[in-house]
């Protein structure tokens, strides 16, 4: 189980596995995430399903490598397997027809995970604009995936190589001055950009849903790790969420709590970069 | 000769070493303790001991057996009624159970129960005493289980021992519940006792299924019309932190106790960065609550590296709910009880890090509904503790998944599943439940006790089926 059928690396430092789990293809919903440990001594790693395939019972996650936990996890090969993965947690999206139109808005690699949501409201008969956001053309990742479950696709980058120049929340503002009605957004993508999606619907009343990434540890609410204020609420991401009204976010709470374990990360990163160069040199 | 009043004495680790490892701190006896410990009991032909055994082990059955020196066979009768004695032996509050009831603590001290029971599972342990595996016949049943703490590896031992297949379903990766991811190491070393006794359930022939969360992955419905399961036992625990909603509570150095020790047992924080999950303890660590839970974390605390640590607790010392034993340990290791205080806010700096705990004064006044006297804030004695750590210890609630999935099963208003006292037989027929996801947060041993009732009621319903 957890065998890793195929490994892609879709820009610098960002890759994709396709994993065997034919137990959560089956159940797996966009929205949902799982978390995985790659060896014994291993944190538990919040990732969320970017893509499923109930027929060959896989399930696919992109991931960046931004420190030690990640870093072991693309160190594994196709054919190796993940020591544990659970799944599927957390709420699915909330899609259904009728919904009217729906943007979709992915920042980074953000566009994995909005990727089945954007095919499930796609599917479901609603009309889907999807805006695409990166810092340059050669780190943008899955455009071709994205226009096959959209109506439009918009895409930005930070730098102007490629797409509109500026960021997605240059696309939405376009979207909305041309007049067109928009019955909710879907944000994935750095806490920053999701506040800034919220910032800019807020003043239209646009139904704007996250999703949020706090730092967790079990996954099933047992631990309250992952609590995040919402409007009045303290409510748990992995099991209330980790989609959530953006307009009720917290995000200076979130921001704040996600800064938590900086310093700690920096002594694991030597730790696990350590160990990694005394494998190369045996 | 005359008899001992007292029990013989249990060596430990010094208070001020233990303070700084994780090791054991109570260091068990040695055979002559042992068999001299044993020879105090006075074998009443009316045990009431054993009345106050959850399981009703044959207590002066085993314990004979130890005064000859025969513990081979004392394992035996210990066994018969209990599976997991090693871990029991350690954690049970005897106090208010089996030792609670011996004559001798009329005049005296009681047998030492628990540490007999101790030495002779260890004893069995470590002598690694072949598990012969169940042979299952063709038209075995197969019973589904989940959760893999106390309540259900009880369970699984009882029904795999009675012929059926038995797979336990577990969310985490791995297996124990509580005894895994709460009690810490130096309370009940992971590899030596837990890991062991689950391994010898795992060698009967019961299977574990890790990361697989029920409500999730299946429901139970699925679990008895597509994967084939006759019966289903839900020993979920109690595993939902409660926190004390009051300002501050989200600042960065805030856990709830389940984190905190999840982090510390499960995840090995200890050992970081040998082991990858980080845990963040400050100088002054402030925890919050009177029970095991909250001595867990306090204790833990100063292993970590904390200088000074409290506990505040809002009652006084008498109605404290941790083991007295373990209340001891706390004080002799230098935790700082602040009693008859109450949290009110919790101050950050402007980084968003814990600075400050706010407490007021409490007294006590009439009793409550739990017959112990209702605290009352003392009006205008607020104060401020210097702490850069709060953790809160003030209890768990029954975590919703998988009642929330399976809906024609009846629960309380407090979320916990209503079952049969005596089987453990819920509202929707083939399942039962047991331990605190029934109770609300109670003791190892009677999640046990519930774990084994409801093996047999699962047995009767299953031969009438």
């Amino acid at each position: 189980m957890n065998k890793i059928l195929k490994k892609e690396l879709l820009s610098p430092s960002v890759w994709l596995f396709e994993i065997e789990a034919p137990r959560i293809a089956k159940k797996a919903e966009p929205g949902q995430f799982l978390i995985i440990r790659t060896n014994e001594e291993g944190e538990r790693l919040p990732l969320t399903i970017a893509d499923f395939n109930r027929e060959k019972g896989s399930v696919t996650i992109v991931f960046q490598e931004v420190g030690a936990g990640t870093s072991l996890l693309a160190q594994l090969n196709e054919g190796e397997c993940i020591l544990d993965v659970v799944a599927p947690l957390g709420k699915k999206t909330h899609i259904e027809k009728n919904m009217g139109t729906v943007v979709c808005i992915g920042g980074g690699i953000g566009v994995a995970p909005i990727h089945p949501i954007a095919r499930g409201m796609h599917e479901a008969g609603n009309k889907v604009i999807s805006i695409m956001g990166a810092k340059n053309k050669d780190i943008l990742i899955l455009e071709d995936e994205m226009r096959a479950v959209s109506d439009e696709v918009l895409i930005t980058t930070d730098d102007g190589s490629y797409g509109i120049k500026g960021f997605v929340t240059t696309a939405l503002q376009q979207i909305i001055d041309r007049g067109e009605k928009i019955n909710e957004v879907v944000a994935i993508g750095p806490v920053v950009m999701m506040r800034s999606v919220v910032e800019a619907t807020r003043p239209y009343n646009i139904k704007t849903v996250v999703s949020l990434n706090p730092i967790m540890v079990d996954g099933t609410g047992m631990c309250g790790g992952c609590r995040v204020k919402i409007g009045d609420e303290i409510k748990f991401a992995c099991v209330d969420g980790p989609e959530f009204d953006g307009h009720l976010v917290d995000f200076a709470g979130l921001l704040s709590r996600q800064r938590m374990y900086k310093d700690k990360e920096k002594v694991e990163s030597d730790h696990v970069c350590n160990l990694t160069k005394i494998k190369e040199v045996l | 000769m005359a008899l001992q009043m007292t029990k013989h004495a249990m060596p430990e680790q010094d208070a001020q070493v233990r303070a700084h490892n994780f090791d054991e701190v109570a260091l068990g006896y040695d055979e002559e303790t042992a068999i001299a410990e044993a020879n105090r009991c006075l074998s009443c032909p009316n045990p009431r001991c054993v009345q106050g055994c959850p399981v009703q082990i044959d207590i002066p059955g085993f314990i004979s057996k130890m005064k000859t020196g025969d513990f081979d066979g004392a394992i035996g009768v210990i066994n018969e009624s209990n599976a997991l004695p090693a871990i029991c032996g350690r954690v049970c509050p005897q106090e208010n159970q089996c030792e609670m009831h011996c004559v001798l603590g009329i005049k005296g001290e009681p047998v030492a129960i628990g540490r007999l029971e101790r030495f002779a599972a260890d004893r069995a342990l470590a002598a690694k005493n072949e598990v012969k595996p169940i042979t299952y016949a063709a038209d075995a049943k197969k019973v589904a289980i989940i959760g893999s703490g106390p309540a259900g590896l009880s369970a699984a031992g009882e029904l795999a021992k009675m012929g059926y297949k038995v797979t336990i379903f577990e969310a985490l990766h791995k297996a124990g519940g509580v005894l895994s991811y709460g009690i810490p190491e130096f309370r009940l070393p992971k590899e030596k006792v837990v890991k062991v006794e689950i391994d010898n359930l795992k060698k009967l022939g019961v299977e574990i299924e890790f990361n697989s969360v029920i409500g999730k992955l299946y429901t139970v419905d699925e679990l008895m019309e597509e994967e084939g399961f006759s019966a289903v036992f839900i020993a979920t625990g109690a595993g939902l932190p409660s926190f004390m909603h009051i300002a501050g509570e989200n600042l960065n150095g805030v856990y709830s106790a389940n984190e905190f020790l999840t982090r510390c047992n499960l995840m090995k924080a200890y050992k970081f960065p040998e082991y990858h999950t980080p845990l963040k303890v400050g100088k002054n660590v402030a925890v919050i609550g009177g029970g095991n839970v909250a001595m867990d974390a306090a204790r833990t605390s100063l292993r970590l590296g904390a200088e000074h640590v409290y506990i505040v607790y809002r009652r006084s010392e008498k109605e404290l709910p941790a083991r007295l034993e373990e209340v001891h340990h706390a004080k002799a290791e230098g935790i700082d009880f602040k009693l008859l205080n109450n949290p009110v806010e919790i101050l950050g700096d402007d980084n968003g890090n814990v600075e400050k705990l706010r407490c007021i004064k409490m007294e006590l006044g009439e009793p409550d509904d739990s017959g112990r006297r209702r605290p009352v804030a003392v009006a205008g004695s607020e104060f401020n503790l210097d702490v850069d750590t709060v953790i809160v210890a003030i209890g768990q609630g029954p975590n919703p998944l998988v009642q929330s999935t399976t809906p024609d099963m009846q629960t309380n208003k407090r979320g916990n599943i209503v079952a049969d006292e005596e089987t453990g037989a819920t509202s929707k027929p083939g399942v039962f439940a047991g331990g605190d996801i029934v109770t609300g947060a109670a003791t190892v041993i009677l999640a046990m006790g519930a774990g084994k009732k409801a093996a047999a009621a699962i047995d009767e319903y299953l031969k009438n089926k």
